[in-house]
């Protein structure tokens, strides 16, 4: 960490917990718990930066990004943009801050509205927030966003299902650009994305972050994709952060057990690579979020738990320099681990839950 | 002993509104005994409708093999009857899907699957198949599996269902299975999980397997032998080991490229494909890959290259100038 910065991040995400009620009955339906999706989870992203935030589904990372942007209320906790608290805005507030903060999806099949041309899905944000009242200025500004994503801009006419994965997802892209948005949440992109296409678009991404100076909040679960697209990674277990650090640091020295166990269950293309690998993918799966483990998450599947790891839920410590942590069995390693991923195979596999 | 399977020049078609679409365009491979061997390309390549041809599971109309010969063991597929084809699939050729979900019948109990399956192929009776199915949910790493034999596959998970679905496939002891993106729903460490399961057991009871995926990194760490599919075709196929560090195929060469990897240093770009994928109903007499291919030459326009013996293993590529294709050296002069 480089001193305090000179302002806010454009990002602060403070204590966020977003419990989901579970029901019971129809008439008469009474709560019986929840399902803890988010269960109080500390960020922040500066601007210019990408935090990727990764895990494996039901970790919480998109219901994380929807309270961000306010599709969901979380039912405690902060969110501050540019300082401000969203929670507390008022409605007009709240609408002015929604041309800040824009979100693409993974589907660009679903997400994309099959009765309407491709100039009138990326108009329609600039409709709705009337920026442009001006018909003609608007389908300039459609064939310039279209030019922007790398399509033709002749596409405005065309439908969604003309049109193949990669452009869809383009058309998603340029729609969240139309209002000049300084944030955007990218919510698993790339993930339905052939693989000769998923370079293309991580590339369209990288390069519209420098040009408009974009803040990411980039959510996958794709550790090579992230680890190539994101300054700074989160991995998330069961609705907390377990792990944090500037890309780099993260991939090369990885020290949370689930980060290790994620890391090694990923196979290289290589297979030369892959024949030297002792391979040992972790054991058991994720428990349910309705009634999660005490203590540490982790504790049911983690190779190196000791008893206390049952009754104390382990905060983030800084082991190394802005490298966080939520393991208290974990200490800094005196010299960094190998890049060499065999390395990563000698850890013990992980027990049975 | 001739191969398992032999596929010789398959042709499968499926007439669309938008035209004449042919998913699979004269493919042929083999899959000996006992090994592995990948299918991979991206959607559209036609390697999911290969497989599904392989078992006669095309829904016709609107689709239909054309011509071409599938030899299991021997014996040409398409000449068996609706009721011998019936008998041969689960019991000599398993299968697994991508979603069990959608492959698992809800309204059964794991158990019935299991023993449905015994008892319409082998003519085993309800006590011993249900020692056999207790038997398989163990082999197949699930725990308590006297109580899952009577759950219904929505009270299991994602990872769990998949067991079940590997359970199934191996029932019969069959000597052949076809599994279809089997990993492609779940998590990353189920995935590993799962796909160690299928490896150590079917090298544990010698079965042949066909993985079709699009991940580059599940075929490097499984398949003995890959073939790559572009546009209905295989472009390339070898030892894994040519495929990856000899590859001579400017599609292969692209798709190895344009993905980033853990195992090497941050790289500033990714190095994409270029341009789209083809549209299958308009496919003309050229090499379907040449427009995105940065080695095009003007012949590749006229004719559609064949696969032919290149690279230092003599493996096979379908490209004009696959000899002149080194990797690490850039483009060809």
């Amino acid at each position: 960490m480089n001193g305090v910065p000179p302002q806010p991040p454009l990002l602060e995400v403070r204590g966020l917990a977003m419990h989901f009620p579970v029901s019971e009955g129809v008439l008469f339906s009474r709560r019986i718990g929840a399902v803890k999706a988010v269960d109080g989870v500390d960020f922040s992203i500066e601007r210019g930066e990408t935090l990727g935030l990764v895990g494996e589904s039901g970790c919480g990372k998109t219901t994380t990004g929807r309270c961000i942007l306010r599709l969901e209320k979380p039912t405690a906790g902060e969110v501050l943009f540019d300082g401000r608290d969203i929670g507390r805005m008022e409605r007009e507030e709240l609408t002015a801050l929604r041309r800040r903060m824009q979100v693409i999806f993974q589907d660009p099949y679903s997400s994309l509205n099959p009765r309407m041309k491709v100039g009138d899905i990326i108009a329609e944000p600039i409709k709705v927030h009337s920026v442009q009242p001006n018909a003609r200025r608007r389908r300039e500004r459609v064939r310039e966003l279209l030019a922007v994503c790398g399509l033709d801009p002749k596409f405005a006419d065309r439908y969604p299902h003309e049109m193949s994965g990669g452009q869809r997802q383009r058309v998603g892209i340029a729609r969240a650009l139309a209002l000049d948005p300084e944030f955007i949440v990218c919510d698993e992109a790339v993930s339905a994305l052939d693989v000769s296409i998923q370079a293309q678009v991580v590339n369209l991404l990288e390069d519209l972050r420098g040009r408009f100076g974009l803040t990411y909040l980039f959510i996958a679960h794709d550790l090579s994709v992230v680890r190539h697209l994101c300054q700074r990674v989160a991995v998330m277990y069961l609705g907390r952060i377990v792990e944090m650090a500037a890309s780099d640091e993260l991939f090369d020295n990885p020290l949370h057990p689930y980060t290790q166990a994620l890391l090694s269950a990923v196979p290289v293309p290589d297979p030369r690579i892959e024949a030297r690998r002792e391979f040992r993918p972790p054991k058991g799966e994720v428990p349910s979020p309705i009634n999660p483990p005490s203590g540490c998450v982790f504790h049911p599947r983690c190779p190196i738990a000791v008893e206390s790891c049952q009754d104390r839920r382990p905060a983030l410590r800084e082991l190394r320099p802005g490298h966080w942590v939520a393991c208290s069995e974990v200490s800094c390693h005196p010299e960094p681990q190998a890049r060499d991923l065999s390395m990563n195979a000698k850890d013990p596999s992980l027990r049975s839950g | 002993m001739p191969p398992l399977l032999e596929v010789k020049a398959l042709h499968t078609e499926f007439r669309t509104g938008a035209g004449l679409v042919r998913a699979v365009d004269g493919v042929s491979y083999t899959v000996e005994h006992g090994e592995t061997v990948a299918i991979v390309g991206e959607s559209g390549s036609g390697k999911s409708v290969g497989a599904l041809s392989i078992l006669r599971l095309i829904p016709d109309p609107p689709g239909r093999i054309t011509s071409g010969e599938i030899l299991f063991e021997g014996r040409d597929l398409r000449g068996l009857s609706e009721a011998d084809m019936r008998a041969m699939r689960g019991r000599d050729i398993g299968m697994v899907f991508q979603e069990p979900m959608t492959s698992l019948n809800p309204v059964l109990t794991i158990g019935r699957q299991i023993t449905e399956t015994l008892e319409r192929h082998q003519g085993a009776d309800r006590g011993a198949a249900e020692k056999r199915a207790l038997e398989l949910l163990s082999m197949v790493g699930i725990s308590d599996p006297r109580r899952r034999l009577r759950q219904y596959p929505h009270q299991l998970s994602g990872g769990m269902r998949q067991r079940v679905m590997i359970a199934v496939a191996l029932a019969c002891n069959p000597r052949l299975i076809i599994a279809d993106e089997p990993t492609t729903a779940l998590d990353v460490t189920i995935q590993a999980q799962i796909l160690e399961l299928l490896k150590s057991l079917t090298r544990r009871l010698n079965v042949a397997q066909i993985i079709i995926t699009h991940n580059l990194g599940v075929v490097a760490r499984y398949a003995s032998r890959v073939n790559v599919m572009y546009a209905g075709r295989i472009v390339e196929a070898g030892t894994a080991d040519a495929i990856y560090h000899d590859p001579r195929h400017p599609y292969t060469v692209a798709l190895l490229r344009s993905v980033p990897r853990l195992d090497q240093p941050r790289r500033a770009r990714l190095d994409p494909v270029d341009g789209q994928p083809p549209d299958l109903t308009r496919l003309d007499a050229g090499c379907a890959f040449r427009a995105r291919c940065r080695f095009a030459v003007e012949r590749c326009a006229r004719d559609r290259p064949t696969l032919e013996r290149a690279g230092e293993s003599g493996h096979l590529a379908a490209c004009f100038r696959a000899a002149e294709l080194l990797v690490g050296q850039g483009a060809p002069a």
